[in-house]
C-alpha cells in the first residue's frame, strides 16, 4: 500500500500545518476583552480567552506558559499576535520570545504600553491585518501522513464507547502509526485500571513512567480523601451505563489502538517519538484538547456517547458517535456514526477506515462539524493555586 | 465477542461476569447465549450491564476480561449491575487514612 499524503502547510522548522490561522492570544486574562474586540473587528483571525496568566508560581506557571507557547507555535498557526497588559506574571514579551524560539512568526503589544484600551485595539487591528496578509503567502503542498500528530479523546462516554467508537478509533490510530505518524492517547485518570495493558506494550523506562503518572492521579485522590467516582465517571457517563473509573478506562484505552507505547509526556509537551504516545492530561475535555494541540497535534478525533460538541480554535476535531440514537439526535454536531457497529450495518474496520479517511480529509482542509460550527474552546490545566 | 442469540446483548469476553444491553431490556425478558438463558430481574437501559451469573458481595467483577470493580451487594443472575451494587477499586482516595 502506498503511503497516504495530504496537502498541508510546510513550516520552516519542518513541521506541517493543516490550517493556516492567525491567532490572537492574551498573555493574561486582563487582555481578554481587547483580544475579543480585535477578533470582532478582524473576523479572519482566531482568538481565545482564558482565566490564567497572573499570580501563578512554580510548576503551575511553567505549565501555563508552556501551554500558551506550544498552542501558539502549533503548525496550524501561521502567525501570532500576543496581547499583554504590562504588569502580569506571564510577561507578554517573554511569552512572545518563547513562541518565536519555537519557530513561530509573532508580534506582541501591551495595553499599558499602548496607552489605553481603545488605542491597543486600534494597534492590534492593524497588526492582525498585517499578519493575515503575511500568512496568506503560505501554500499547501503534498505532505506525508507521517507528519501528522493525531490527538485522540473521548468525552461524554457511555456504555457503547468501549464497544464501538473507541475500538474503531483504535483501528484508525493503528493506521496512522503504520503510516509513520504519531497518535496521542491522553486523559490519564481515564487510564486508571487499564495502565497494565498499555505498560505491557511499552519498553522501559516508558512503562515505569506510565505507572508513575497513574500513581500521581491516585495520589491526588488520596490527598483529597475523595473517591474519583464522585466526578469521573460523570453523572452522564453513569446514566450511559459506566459504573467505575476502571470500566471507563478499559473502554477509553482502545482509542490508542494496539501498537507499542513509545513515550509518556507531560501536559502540553511535544512528542519526540513517532508512533503511540501518552500525554498526562486530565479527563476534563477542553483542558485535554488544549494540552494535546499545545503538544503539536494538528488533528483531533473525539468520540462521544452522550454528545459533546466541543471544538478547538486552531485544529479540526472530528466527532465520532458511539451510538446511532445520539448520532441522529445530534446530527449537526457529529461526523461519523460508530453506532452502526452494534446496529450490525457496518464493521468495526469499515468505521475505522472512515475515521482514518476523515483524518486525511481534515488534514486536506475538510471541516468537521465542530469547525463548521465555529467552536473556540480553550482551557489550560492548572496544577497549583493562584496567589 | 459473543452476541446473545437475538443480538440484544453482548458479553465481551467469555470470562466476564456481566453482559451489555445493546437496546433497552425490560424486566422479565430473557436473553439467551446458546444453551444459557438469563431472565432479567430488572429493567436494563441500553448500554448498561446485567449479571450473567450470581456474584457474591465483595467479589471482583470482570468486563472486557478485566476487573471493573467489586460487588458492594450480592448480585443475582439477570440483575442490573451498576453504581447501586458495584464500587470502584481504584482512585479510592476516600479510603485513604486521614493525615495525622
Amino acid at each position: 500500500m502506498s503511503a497516504s499524503t495530504f496537502m498541508g502547510y510546510k513550516r520552516a522548522d519542518g513541521r506541517v500545518g493543516v490550517r493556516n490561522h492567525v491567532l490572537v492570544l492574551p498573555s493574561v486574562m486582563c487582555a481578554n476583552h481587547v483580544v475579543d474586540v480585535i477578533g470582532r473587528k478582524v473576523p479572519d483571525v482566531v482568538t481565545v480567552g482564558h482565566p490564567t496568566g497572573c499570580a501563578q508560581v512554580g510548576a503551575d506557571f511553567e505549565q501555563t506558559k508552556r501551554t500558551m507557547a506550544g498552542f501558539a507555535a502549533n503548525p496550524n498557526v501561521g502567525a501570532v499576535l500576543v496581547v499583554g497588559l504590562g504588569c502580569e506574571t506571564n510577561e507578554s514579551k517573554a511569552l512572545a520570545q518563547e513562541i518565536a524560539a519555537r519557530g513561530q512568526r509573532v508580534e506582541v503589544i501591551g495595553i499599558q504600553e499602548c496607552g489605553n484600551t481603545t488605542e491597543t485595539i486600534a494597534k492590534g487591528v492593524a497588526v492582525a491585518k498585517d499578519l493575515l496578509r503575511e500568512a496568506a503567502a503560505a501554500e499547501r503542498t503534498e505532505c506525508p501522513v507521517s507528519a501528522l500528530i493525531v490527538g485522540t479523546e473521548c468525552g461524554g462516554s457511555d456504555g457503547f464507547s468501549g464497544i464501538t467508537a473507541n475500538p474503531a478509533l483504535g483501528y484508525a490510530s493503528d493506521r496512522v502509526v503504520a503510516e509513520g505518524g504519531t497518535v496521542i492517547l491522553a486523559e490519564l485518570p481515564e487510564l486508571v485500571g487499564a495502565e497494565h495493558l498499555l505498560a505491557a506494550r511499552a519498553k522501559e523506562p516508558v512503562a515505569k513512567k506510565l505507572y508513575e503518572l497513574i500513581d500521581r492521579v491516585e495520589a491526588r485522590a488520596r490527598a483529597m480523601h475523595v473517591d474519583i467516582r464522585f466526578g469521573n465517571p460523570t453523572q452522564g457517563n453513569m446514566a450511559g451505563g459506566l459504573t467505575t473509573i476502571e470500566e471507563k478506562s478499559l473502554g477509553a484505552a482502545y482509542k490508542g489502538g494496539s501498537t507499542e507505547l513509545r513515550e509518556v509526556l507531560e501536559y502540553a509537551d511535544a512528542p519526540t517519538s513517532k508512533g503511540l504516545v501518552v500525554m498526562d492530561t486530565p479527563g476534563q475535555d477542553i483542558e485535554q484538547l488544549t494540552g494535546m494541540v499545545a503538544g503539536g497535534a494538528q488533528v483531533v478525533v473525539f468520540t462521544t456517547g452522550r454528545g459533546t460538541p466541543t471544538g478547538c480554535p486552531i485544529a479540526p476535531v472530528i466527532k465520532v458517535a458511539t451510538n446511532t440514537a445520539m448520532f441522529e439526535r445530534m446530527r449537526e454536531n457529529m461526523d461519523v456514526n460508530a453506532g452502526a457497529i452494534v446496529d450490525g450495518t457496518r464493521t468495526l474496520e469499515q468505521v475505522g477506515d472512515e475515521i482514518f479517511g476523515w483524518i486525511v480529509d481534515a488534514a486536506n482542509g475538510r471541516e468537521p462539524a465542530a469547525e463548521v460550527l465555529g467552536f473556540r474552546d480553550f482551557a489550560i490545566n492548572r496544577i497549583g493555586p493562584s496567589f | 465477542m459473543p452476541l446473545s442469540d437475538d443480538g440484544a446483548a453482548l458479553r465481551l469476553k467469555d470470562e466476564d461476569d456481566v453482559a451489555v444491553a445493546l437496546r433497552a431490556l425490560a424486566a422479565g425478558e430473557s436473553v439467551r447465549f446458546g444453551s444459557e438463558s438469563i431472565v432479567l430481574r430488572s429493567e436494563v437501559p441500553s448500554g448498561h450491564k446485567f449479571a450473567t451469573h450470581p456474584i457474591a458481595l465483595g467479589t471482583l467483577i470482570r468486563k472486557y476480561g478485566q476487573v471493573i470493580g467489586k460487588a458492594s451487594a450480592p448480585i443475582s443472575t439477570g440483575e442490573h449491575v451498576h453504581v447501586h451494587n458495584v464500587e470502584g477499586t481504584r482512585g479510592r482516595g476516600d479510603l485513604a487514612e486521614a493525615a495525622p
